[in-house]
């Protein structure tokens, strides 16, 4: 208590002292972000049949649900009793917007993400079952589900459930991330928190993380595999990054501005913690370093004819500072929401553990996670362009 | 109308899984949701029952002035008056109702007396609070105050 209280400056209610959401939770949206954005980014390809980011659309899906298989662990780490989660299901409590978030997150890796990935390489996983031998055969053939048709007619079939299922996954999608805004909108008593705009900003956000996260690992599988890099694929994933982020900036700021001329009670509180606690996450990682520098490289790069080579490099650092800037943000809502007291007359320190539950180690873990399960998934499902099942049998 | 389900059999397949996954959550929820849960809210009816029939674990006040009176009456002379025994000395039905069964052992002041005087600013100003890390150079606070009457 001591060593807390030591880093409280003004007047603090003693449960407001530490922290309650800690860097896990900082993870949580982060993650379910990159998850719907990624998911968005292959929908509208498949939905207005953009042809030129085709080669991406199965990467993306996969990068999708290597990072939703690990959504639900900073969760479930900050809470302990993972048993319990269980409860959510069988014991709902329909008036709870967090306990209700159980369903929306099965409804999308069920109904929408699997169902997509499944429709889509269903022909694949046939041929793969046919051609492989040992425990990988058992895998491919339990996948089939023991149907082995791939006729014309069959891949119509899935073709235009797939599609169905992409236009249901787009709202979900929205419903995913949006819900995550919602749940911190909704906290009335927390003026940082509590705006209709905050669903907005958290979507948005969300895709232009999700699109900045395929971009790198586009770049990077097709590095690792010595592959060449579609470069009109990539300049149209750029491009949307850069619409998008122009968006999301934009309604950031007409949040910012409101709050601002508004000028609420809560005000020179929230101005105060802008200036001092999260000068560093707000202005100089979220607003300069991973906002206005990524606009700008990818501004430099739609305004001069660069060379491939350049476009690469400045696509991969457009994308870097993209992600510690949305990261930043993240950290800004859920750790800047609890910094001051609710008194407006006090302010706190979060300090990050290391080897803890729910320490700066099990944070790099659970950020490290989803590309080893990406690893493995684009090895059971291969989401390249040469790896798709040839048309005619 | 089998014409119309040409190709699709696979998603009947499908269908049938996803049939056989909703079935077994619902199995699983009849075995495993307690009987009556939600009739009084979200918790489980009899865990009113089972809760009332819990032995005490305090025993109050009155139990412990019946062995300890001199204790208890120059505690109520002092600022603790309005403090139950059991909320430092822990809970002692089980000493209370046999003595022999149970020796209560005496807190440790470095620890117990902050978690109400540690200084903090949203106390109010009127109740005794102090910095523990400095106030006393680590020496235990009842080598100089009474935890009964702990005015000086």
């Amino acid at each position: 208590m001591e060593s807390l209280v030591s880093g409280v400056q003004g007047f603090m209610y003693p449960n407001e002292v530490k922290l309650q959401w800690s860097l896990l939770i900082v993870l949580y949206p982060y993650i379910t972000g990159l998850v719907a954005g990624a998911f968005i980014l292959a929908s509208l390809a498949r939905v207005f049949d953009v042809a030129v980011v085709r080669p991406i659309y199965r990467l993306s899906l996969v990068t999708a649900l290597a990072f939703l298989l690990v959504a639900p662990l900073p969760l479930q780490l900050h809470l302990g009793h993972p048993e319990r989660s269980l409860e959510m299901y069988l014991t709902p409590h329909r008036t709870s917007a967090m306990a209700m978030f159980g369903f929306v997150y099965l409804w999308y890796l069920t109904v929408v993400l699997l169902l997509e990935i499944w429709l889509d390489y269903r022909k694949d996983i046939v041929l793969a079952s046919r051609s492989h031998t040992g425990p990988l055969k058992w895998i491919y053939t339990a996948l089939t589900l023991g149907s082995q048709d791939i006729s014309p007619r069959a891949l119509h079939v899935d073709e235009r459930v797939g599609f169905a299922v992409t236009l249901i996954g787009i709202p979900s999608a929205f419903l995913l991330h949006g819900y995550v805004g919602f749940i911190f909108g909704s906290v009335k008593a927390n003026p940082w928190w509590s705006t209709p705009l905050m669903p907005v900003v958290f979507l948005l956000s969300a895709m232009v993380s999700g699109i900045a996260a395929v971009l790198l690992v586009y770049q990077a599988s097709s590095l690792l595999r010595r592959r060449p890099i579609d470069m009109n694929c990539l300049d149209a994933v750029a491009r949307y990054l850069f619409y998008v982020f122009i968006v999301d900036f934009s309604m950031e700021m007409l949040d910012l501005i409101h709050r601002t001329y508004e000028a609420g009670q809560s005000f020179h509180t929230l101005d105060f913690m802008v200036h001092t606690r999260l000068f560093v996450s707000q202005i100089v990682l979220q607003i300069f370093g991973g906002t206005l520098l990524p606009l700008s490289i990818l501004a430099l790069t739609l305004a001069f004819s660069l060379s491939p080579a350049v476009r690469r490099r400045l696509y991969a650092v457009a994308g870097v500072t993209t992600l510690i800037g949305i990261f930043a943000m993240r950290w800004n809502v859920v750790i800047g929401g609890q910094l001051f007291s609710k008194s407006y007359l006090g302010y706190t320190t979060y300090k990050v553990a290391f080897a803890e539950r729910e320490g700066l180690t099990m944070a790099i873990v659970l950020m490290i996670l989803p590309v080893f399960i990406l690893w493995a998934l684009v090895r059971l499902l291969p989401p390249w362009d040469e790896s798709r099942a040839v048309e005619n049998l | 109308m089998r014409q119309r389900f040409e190709g699709s059999a696979h998603l009947i397949r499908l269908a049938v899984v996803a049939a056989a996954f909703v079935l077994l959550f619902l199995l699983i929820r009849r075995a495993v949701v307690p009987a009556g849960f939600g009739q009084y809210g979200h918790f489980r009816p009899a865990a009113l029952k089972e809760i009332a029939a819990r032995e005490p674990v305090f025993a109050g006040r009155e139990a412990c002035a019946g062995c300890h009176d001199e204790i208890v009456q120059a505690k109520d002379k002092g600022p603790h008056a309005h403090v139950g025994c059991e909320a430092c000395h822990g809970a002692l039905a089980v000493h209370a109702n046999d003595p022999s069964a149970l020796k209560p052992t005496l807190p440790v002041p470095l620890h117990l007396c902050p978690t109400c005087h540690e200084a903090d600013a949203a106390k109010p100003k009127s109740f005794p609070q102090v910095a523990s890390l400095t106030h006393s150079g680590g020496a235990s606070c009842v080598e100089c105050h009474n935890a009964h009457q702990p005015k000086l």
